[in-house]
This record gives C-alpha cells, sequence and structure tokens, in this order.
C-alpha cells in the first residue's frame, strides 16, 4: 500500500560559503520508507540533513512537512522528529542514565528510570547505566546518543552517520531498530559509508555530487 | 510517555546545569574566589583609612561582581556548542527562548546568587553600616540576574568565535554601566541618609525589561551561530 508522502523536498539548493553544494533537488518519503543519502566527503550529506531540521537555511526551495513548509510548522515540527549528528550530544559528567533522561526532556518527554535502562540495556549497556560517560568507549558512547531513538514517538528519524564507531553486532542492533520504526510508519534518511540493509524493505538512494 | 509543559522543560534545564557545575565544582568556585579576591584586595592597597574605605565601598563590590560574572559567561554555551547538545535545544518542541531563560537562571544560581550573599561578609571589611550592607545585597540580588541576562546575549553572539572570551566582555561591560551605577547609588543613597528605593526601583525595571527581551535575542543570537 503506497501512503502519501509526509517529507518533501522541493527544488532544494544549498550552499556553504560561496560552494554551491547541490541545486535542483527533489525527494519525497512517504511512511515505512527508508532513504540513504550517498556521496563523496564534502557533496553536503550533512548540510541536506541539518538543512531538513531547520538548522541551515536553502539558498532555494523548501522543504514540506505534511504540505506545509518547516518554517511555517515552528516547533511542533520538531516534535516529529528525532535528529542524531555527528555529535553524540552526551555530557562527560553524567551517567549514561542521566544523559538519556535529559535528551529525553530536551526532546519533549519525561522518561522514567525502568524505560531509560530498559533503553540502554537494548543498546547493550547493561551494567553501565551509572557510570559517568567519561569512562566509556566511542563506541558506547554513540551507543548512549542512540538510546534517545528508543525513547519517544518520532515519526522521522534523521540520522547523520550513526554506525560511527559502532561494532558490528551494534550495526545489527540499528538495522533492526530502523526496521522496527519503519513497520510501524516512521520513515528514516541517514547517510553512511557503510553498508545498512534493513530486512524486507527496499532502501532507496539518493546520490549527491 | 509523558510530554514535557514549558515549565517542565525550564525546570530541567536549570536542573541539569545545576547538576553538571556540581560536577565540576571548580566553575564556580573560581567566579566566587575571584570576587573575593578582588574585594579584599582594595582595603590593602589604600590602606585602612576607615572614611575612604567606607565611602568606595559600593563601587567596589558592585565592580568586582560585574568582572566576576564575567568569568563565566563564554563558557554558558560553548560546552553545549561543543558537544552537540546545543543542536537538540534547537530541535525541542518547545521555544529556544524557554531553553535560553532556564540556562540564565542556571548560570545566575551559580554565578551571581553567591556573590550576592557573600557580600556582606565582604562588606564589613569596608566597615559598611549594617543599613546599607541590606541594601547591598538586596541591589546585588535584583542587579546580578540583569548581568546573567545581558551576558547571555553576549556570550551567545560570540559563540564559536576565536578569542570569544575576551570579546564577550567588553560587548557586555558597556551595557551593564546602567545597572552598576544604580546598583552602587542604592548603597551610596542609603550611606547617606537618603532612600534607595528610586534605584532599586529602576533596577527592578532593568531586570523586567532584560528578562522580556534578552531570552529571545540570545535564542535568535544561537540559530545565527548554528548555521
Amino acid at each position: 500500500m503506497q501512503q502519501a508522502p509526509l517529507l518533501e523536498v522541493k527544488d532544494l539548493a544549498c550552499e556553504r560559503g560561496d560552494h554551491r553544494l547541490f541545486s535542483g533537488l527533489n525527494f519525497a518519503l512517504a511512511p515505512g520508507e527508508l532513504m540513504q543519502v550517498q556521496g563523496a566527503n564534502g557533496s553536503g550529506k550533512t548540510t541536506l540533513l541539518r538543512t531538513l531540521c531547520g538548522f541551515v537555511q536553502p539558498v532555494q526551495g523548501s522543504v514540506h512537512w505534511c504540505g506545509q513548509d518547516i518554517g511555517e510548522w515552528d516547533d511542533d515540527f520538531h516534535a516529529e522528529m528525532c535528529y542524531l549528528g555527528h555529535l553524540n550530544a552526551i555530557k562527560d559528567e553524567l551517567s549514561a542514565l542521566e544523559n538519556l533522561q535529559m535528551s529525553a526532556g530536551l526532546a519533549g518527554y519525561t522518561a522514567s528510570d525502568q524505560q531509560a535502562v530498559a533503553a540502554l540495556r537494548r543498546m547493550g549497556l547493561q551494567r553501565r547505566e551509572h557510570l559517568p560517560v567519561r569512562v566509556l568507549s566511542q563506541g558506547q558512547r554513540r551507543r548512549v546518543a542512540l538510546a534517545r531513538l528508543l525513547i519517544g514517538d518520532a515519526h522521522l528519524w534523521i540520522l547523520d552517520e550513526p554506525l560511527t564507531a559502532l561494532d558490528v553486532g551494534a550495526v545489527g542492533l540499528m538495522q533492526e531498530l530502523i526496521g522496527e520504526h519503519l513497520s510501524k510508519g516512521g520513515m528514516t534518511i541517514f547517510t553512511t559509508h557503510q553498508p545498512l540493509q534493513v530486512a524486507g524493505v527496499q532502501t532507496r538512494l539518493l546520490v549527491l555530487s | 510517555m509523558n510530554r514535557l509543559s514549558l515549565f517542565g522543560l525550564l525546570g530541567l534545564v536549570v536542573r541539569r546545569d545545576l547538576l553538571l557545575a556540581m560536577r565540576r565544582r571548580a566553575d564556580v568556585l573560581t567566579t566566587l574566589i575571584f570576587f573575593v579576591m578582588v574585594v579584599s584586595l582594595f582595603p590593602l592597597g589604600v590602606g585602612p583609612e576607615p572614611e575612604l574605605l567606607r565611602k568606595m565601598a559600593s563601587g567596589v563590590v558592585w565592580v568586582a561582581a560585574l568582572l566576576a560574572s564575567m568569568l563565566s559567561l563564554p563558557r554558558m554555551f560553548s560546552a553545549d556548542h561543543a558537544d552537540g547538545t546545543l543542536e537538540q535545544m534547537m530541535l525541542a518542541p518547545q521555544s529556544l527562548s524557554v531553553l535560553v531563560l532556564g540556562k540564565i537562571v542556571a548560570h545566575w544560581m551559580l554565578s551571581g546568587l553567591p556573590l550576592a550573599l557573600i557580600a556582606p561578609v565582604l562588606g564589613l571589611q569596608f566597615d559598611m553600616p549594617a543599613q546599607a550592607l541590606w541594601i547591598l545585597v538586596l541591589a546585588l540580588l535584583l542587579g546580578t540576574p540583569v548581568l546573567s541576562m545581558i551576558g547571555a546575549v553576549g556570550a551567545a553572539l560570540t559563540l564559536g568565535l576565536r578569542g570569544g572570551g575576551v570579546l564577550v566582555s567588553l560587548l557586555v561591560l558597556p551595557l551593564c554601566i546602567p545597572v552598576l551605577i544604580f546598583g552602587a547609588g542604592a548603597v551610596e543613597a542609603v550611606s547617606s541618609g537618603m532612600s534607595a528605593v528610586s534605584n532599586l526601583s529602576l533596577l527592578g525595571a532593568f531586570m523586567l525589561f532584560a528578562l522580556v527581551f534578552t531570552p529571545f535575542v540570545a535564542a535568535q543570537a544561537l540559530r545565527i551561530s548554528m548555521e
């Protein structure tokens, strides 16, 4: 069953400095769809994702959510999406549990201890919940950041290199999580240099050159 | 899954910043110790003349408070900027101004409030009368939030710039002059037997004015710096 697209990008053009990264970009994303943005270093993958979040204003064109420009959506659009950037947005001084509860709070939810611990366990961080993030490895920190996806009910996941520093097991787990998210009618747009296959879902490719 | 209200989010940001400060106490103590040191240096430098010290007490305390509150300003948003938390704050489904207000409140509780509370002890070094000490605390309680609020705008504007630390002081200090004048003026008025009401009212007015405008302006400045 083909559903109407929720996210639409129309004739988008972005610049970084005076350099035109891409122009005339059109695509639409419907519930249950998975899109991978591909391109060489510096081709504008991160800029595209940041434009979708509203951090960067496009030089030309527009991004629509449910038929309305995201600039007009204001803060309500943010409740519908979850962005994970290059930076993990976690604090070294706080424990994994505190970090997760704080980021859930910033996303507008209250996460109980049980919910947060369950999310961290799912991400393979058993017995690490109360350790300061400072003592965790890069991969484990990434897992703490990714645990944010499990809390909340955002429709649209925007993931910038989600697999950085993750081991094989965690990559498998991510494929599983994205699969679950899509089967619930979610959408995911991501960039990666590693292969990421979700069972039963055709990954759409968007190549920036 | 419960949704956070506007005040829930405000409380969360304040709690978070206080918790982070408790995990690295050195930052908080630096501001306080700097304030105590600067104020204590004056009697040593000027000499033990009670008349002179009493006269300059309020000015010295206020200038020291102003300088001390500049110390922690560059750190106000830089850590959140560096680790990506600021991006997530912008994606919060509530207004960014509320989050900025939360950070301002936390900043004041860590850098303004301790100064106001310790000021009477320092005032004693200058042989200030009891009534003047009370007014000094009151004036600092009204004035230091303005310093944090104006400082937040400066910190947001200089975010990510090289040498932003010095720049923020150059930007913010001139804007704080009215607070300095009326803050020190309140104590001066009481010492010379007049009422401090007019000075304190003006400080209160500054605070309300800053409360309405600065979180919004700082939020806009943060948005610009994220591009």
